[in-house]
């Protein structure tokens, strides 16, 4: 079979688009078809991913082993005191729990775990099994924290109920359990919180001292390096300041409406983006020394980082990427970065967009540019093939298909192991990107080589 | 300090799973199916599993792994997933054109209480499957057993699907492979064409998960055992399972199916282990063993001989699956090591037996768990009450050995950190070798870090 020969699957036709073609709206938010090679995942891994951060937290996870297995500190979200979050917690259904429930093994769980631990709350998730075998989750929670006196709180995670983005959802029920249990009295206007980053390679902590600096405080960070009383008080802030749109804004449209609290969408990646972030805060509370603050901020962080991206981004002029990440709103980042560096973007998708998200990578785009939904393997390998890229940016599945093909290769998912959020974190994309784009392996690969005759074949 | 929060007091539990040293079911047989040539592994449940199950693969093999999902929605869940998976069949076939796919359940899928056989007929009669094509299936309930019964299921039902007796009875040797390294496979075969042997080795992930980079992503690489092969099975003279708990299940079926006696045997793992690989392959074929085999048995020997003084005595904890742990448990108290601590997630009374055999005696303190709440933690705890010298087993033992500064090598799966364990094998005399190689390596860089400088020398 040759990969150039495929035809896409006709019932996926919709969901593959270009960009500069009118007509035929993007179909997204479908569940992935039966049969494909999808790059997808569950609720749970969705909730997972969101409430994991909450560093003081217990996250116990209900259901057969697998699922807690592969969730065991899968995720680089680095914490500046408790660990344990980095548990792996599991009730292990066996066959007889399955037949007669798993509530008692639920509620001894949770208070030996508690015993022993004395966690600041505690996160139950409840996985396929549960869902069908029907374990009153709620009420096991309700009963341990009327005993043990934190919040214990159920996460309705089955992950045949939607997709990841559901998860999300989910996580953020969680999350509003804890927002507004606490008293505030303490917290001044000038104060945020930073919600949808997770703190990968530490870069909430980046973007917290951005703000810091600008003197604003930041209430809470949710999830990054996230404590539970943090969160209890979030409701305390002025403002809270959305990344990942994708996961958060549930949390911020219901913290608006309980608490009156507005929200902006931000985004860390990229020097364009990062700048726009600092100033729409500073213009959402109206005070000419904050602007000014601000202001004095990104200069002179963009006068530090600037000579040193110029350096790639002359090497990299006119090389094309293929982009293929989870959130719409980091694909936009990821195109105005990549055009930072010279770089062409020629085809991009993401997991979770939604139809705006889609008509706005449409505009942006050049004309030809492959615009995906949910994509499987041979479509971003064909893709690959097709728009003969340099460089893939995607998350561990993608990785080894960009290698065998002979291409660059960037993470920005949870794999990433150095900070790409922030002005900082623009030369260290860049020097990513340049290391891998121009590195010399790429003429070892029989695809990409040459001269050809200096290698077998 | 990540598992700060290890306390040292051991206490009885009863629910709760803490750090696992096991996973479930369904990794492993699509593990085990990425051994047949042409099969595209398929989930039948919701996409998480299965996305969770390629990730993880994908992380400790480095290549890219394939399967399909049967995407259970809400709607499937309640009113089953019948028409999910013939869908995946029709689309499959269709788009990835495989020889065979490979149908596992999930928790999901089997709580519900598909029949998977009963949708893959219907799927037959609507002509879904064509002509020369095969749908083979597996019950991989997570519950039940782990990620190491999963690969069985998957083993077996090569033979239940395959397996044909055409009356003409061979002199081929059927060698059922337990969960180990595409390398471990490939050596099985370098060592059985020493042998003289002619050899069918299912599953064989050789060539499939180690493939080369040729700068073409293949779907289905070069390696994996034939159906072919898998039907010819039947006719072999004889089957030896390497690995009670991950193929004794194949070759009983394979008897009972085709009339093709066995014998089950430990993973060649270690100089022991090893050497009843090598008798039993010449017993049954009457083969006289080669020199090569002996002369690599005797370096081997050699080298334990060379450097036992830095072996003797050294407490070791060990953890992964039962299949590879037994014959390495085995091998550590051949070099006069002490193997005290071992765990293995994965169920079976005969785990914790053949341990005390091999190492009761000669063990003084040994402690063996394996099954319910046999997890990282408590091997943890274990260390926290005494402290040992090594620790050998996969990834997740490297908290362990940073929270109590002791050497860690790595072998088993998953392995997420580091490379090599897909390309070096680890069976076999040749493979003992870099067993020992890195056991020393980690005893040796450990002797020379902490030496006081008067102590520290040139020459070891
Ligand atoms: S639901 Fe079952 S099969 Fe799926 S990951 Fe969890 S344990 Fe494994
Ligand atoms: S069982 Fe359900 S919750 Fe667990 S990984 Fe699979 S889809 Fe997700």
């Amino acid at each position: 079979m040759k990969m150039t020969d495929i035809d896409i699957l006709s019932d996926r036709k919709r969901q593959i688009n270009k960009a500069g073609t009118e007509g035929l709206a993007m179909e997204c938010e479908k569940h992935s078809l039966a049969g494909a090679v999808s790059q997808r995942a569950c609720v749970f891994c969705g909730s997972r991913v969101v409430l994991y951060p909450v560093t003081d937290a217990l996250h116990l996870i209900h259901g057969p082993i697998g699922c807690a297995a592969y969730t065991w500190d899968i995720r680089g979200a680095l914490s500046s005191g408790p660990q344990l979050h980095r548990m792996s917690f599991s009730t292990d259904l066996r066959e007889m729990d399955v037949i007669h429930g798993g509530e008692n093994k639920l509620y001894k769980s949770l208070i030996e775990l508690i015993d022993k631990y004395n966690p600041k709350a505690a996160f139950v998730y409840s996985t396929c099994v549960v869902g069908v075998i029907g374990d009153d989750v709620a009420s096991v929670c309700a009963r341990v924290k009327r005993e043990k006196g934190i919040p214990v709180i159920a996460v309705h995670s089955e992950g045949f109920k939607g997709s990841k983005k559901d998860g999300y959802k989910a996580a953020c029920d969680a999350l509003l359990n804890l927002v507004g249990t606490l008293p505030v009295d303490t917290i001044p206007r000038l104060s945020v919180n930073i919600l949808g980053d997770f703190n990968i390679a530490g870069e909430s902590w980046i973007i917290k001292n951005y703000y810091e600096k600008m003197g604003i405080r930041v209430v809470s960070t949710i999830t990054g390096d996230a404590r539970v009383k943090d969160i209890m008080q979030a409701h305390g802030a002025s403002l809270n300041i959305v990344q990942c749109s994708g996961s958060m804004t549930w949390l911020a449209q219901q913290m608006e409406s309980n608490y009156g609290i507005p929200y902006i969408r931000a985004s860390y990646f990229g020097i364009e983006d990062t700048a726009k972030a600092l100033y729409d805060v500073a213009d959402f509370f109206d005070d000419p020394e904050l602007t000014d603050r601000a202001r004095k901020l990104v200069r002179c962080e963009v006068e530090k980082v600037i000579p040193q991206i110029k350096r790639y981004s002359e090497a990299l002029r006119g090389k094309k990427a293929a982009v293929y990440v989870g959130g719409a709103f980091k694909a936009f980042s990821l195109i105005k970065s990549l055009r930072m560096l010279n770089m062409d973007t020629v085809v991009v998708g993401s997991q979770t967009g939604n139809k705006s998200d889609y008509e706005v990578l449409k505009a942006m785009c050049n004309k030809g540019t492959i615009i995906v939904d949910d994509a499987n393997t041979l479509e971003l390998a064909r893709f690959i093939l097709e728009k003969d890229v340099d460089l893939f940016i995607g998350g561990v599945k993608e990785r080894p298909i960009a290698y065998k093909l002979g291409v660059g290769f960037c993470d920005h998912n949870h794999e990433r192991k150095i900070a790409l959020a922030g002005f900082e974190g623009m030369v260290n994309f860049s020097r990513e990107v340049f290391n891998t784009v121009t590195s010399p392996v790429w003429k070892f690969v029989p695809r990409r080589q040459t001269k050809k005759e200096v290698y077998f074949d | 300090m990540l598992l700060r929060h290890t306390s040292e007091k051991i206490q009885e539990r009863k629910a709760l799973t803490i750090n696992p040293a096991k996973t479930c079911q369904p990794i492993g047989a699509m593990y085990a199916a990425l051994g047949i040539h042409g099969c595209m592994p398929h989930s039948h449940g919701s996409q998480g599993c299965c996305s969770y199950h390629r990730s993880t693969l994908t992380r400790h093999y480095k290549e890219p792994v394939m399967s399909g999902t049967s995407s259970f929605t809400e709607g499937a869940s309640v009113f089953g997933g019948q028409a999910n998976l013939v869908q995946a069949i029709d689309n499959l076939f269709t788009i990835y054109d495989p020889q065979v796919i490979a149908v596992h359940t999930t928790c999901l899928s089997e709580t519900i209480g598909d029949d998977i056989p009963q949708i893959v007929s219907k799927a037959k009669d609507s002509g879904k499957v064509p002509e020369g094509k095969h749908v083979i299936h597996c019950n991989t309930p997570s519950y039940v057993g782990s990620h190491v019964t999963g690969y069985a299921n998957m083993v077996k039902a090569m033979v239940t699907y395959f397996a044909q007796n055409s009356g003409d009875k061979n002199e081929t040797i059927n060698l059922i492979c337990g969960w180990v390294e595409p390398s471990d496979m490939r050596e099985i075969k370098r060592l059985s064409q020493m042998l003289n042997t002619q050899i069918i080795l299912f599953p064989d992930t050789s060539n499939v998960l180690d493939a080369p980079q040729t700068g073409k992503l293949q779907f289905y690489p070069k390696g994996g055992t034939t159906v072919d092969q898998l039907t010819k099975a039947g006719d072999s003279k004889y089957s030896i399972g390497l690995g009670k708990f991950s193929t004794e299940d194949a070759a009983k079926e394979m008897d009972s199916r085709c009339g093709v006696p066995f014998s089950v045997l430990d993973v060649p793992i270690g100089l022991s282990a090893t050497d009843r690989f090598i008798m039993e392959m010449a017993k049954v074929t009457g083969n006289k063993i080669p020199d090569e085999i002996t002369d690599e048995r005797g370096r081997l020997v050699d080298m334990i001989t060379d450097m036992q003084q830095y072996l003797y005595g050294k407490r070791v904890a060990l953890w992964g699956d039962p299949d590879t742990i037994i014959p390495l448990t085995e091998f550590l108290v051949d070099l006069e090591m002490k193997p005290v601590y071992i765990v293995s997630g994965t169920p079976g009374k005969y785990f914790e037996k053949r341990i005390t055999e091999i190492a009761g005696d000669r063990v003084e303190g040994l402690k063996v768990k394996g099954g319910s709440c046999a997890d990282m933690f408590l091997m943890h705890q274990w260390i926290k009450n005494e402290p040992v010298d090594l620790l050998i087993g996969n990834t997740y033992g490297k908290y362990i050995a940073r929270d109590e500064d002791i050497p860690l090598l790595r072998m088993g799966f998953p392995i997420m950190d580091r490379v090599g364990h897909s390309c070096f094998p680890r069976v076999g005399y040749n493979g003992s070798m870099r067993i020992l190689e890195g056991i020393l390596g980690c005893l040796m860089d450990r002797l020379d870090r902490d030496a006081p400088e008067e102590s520290f020398e040139l020459v070891m």
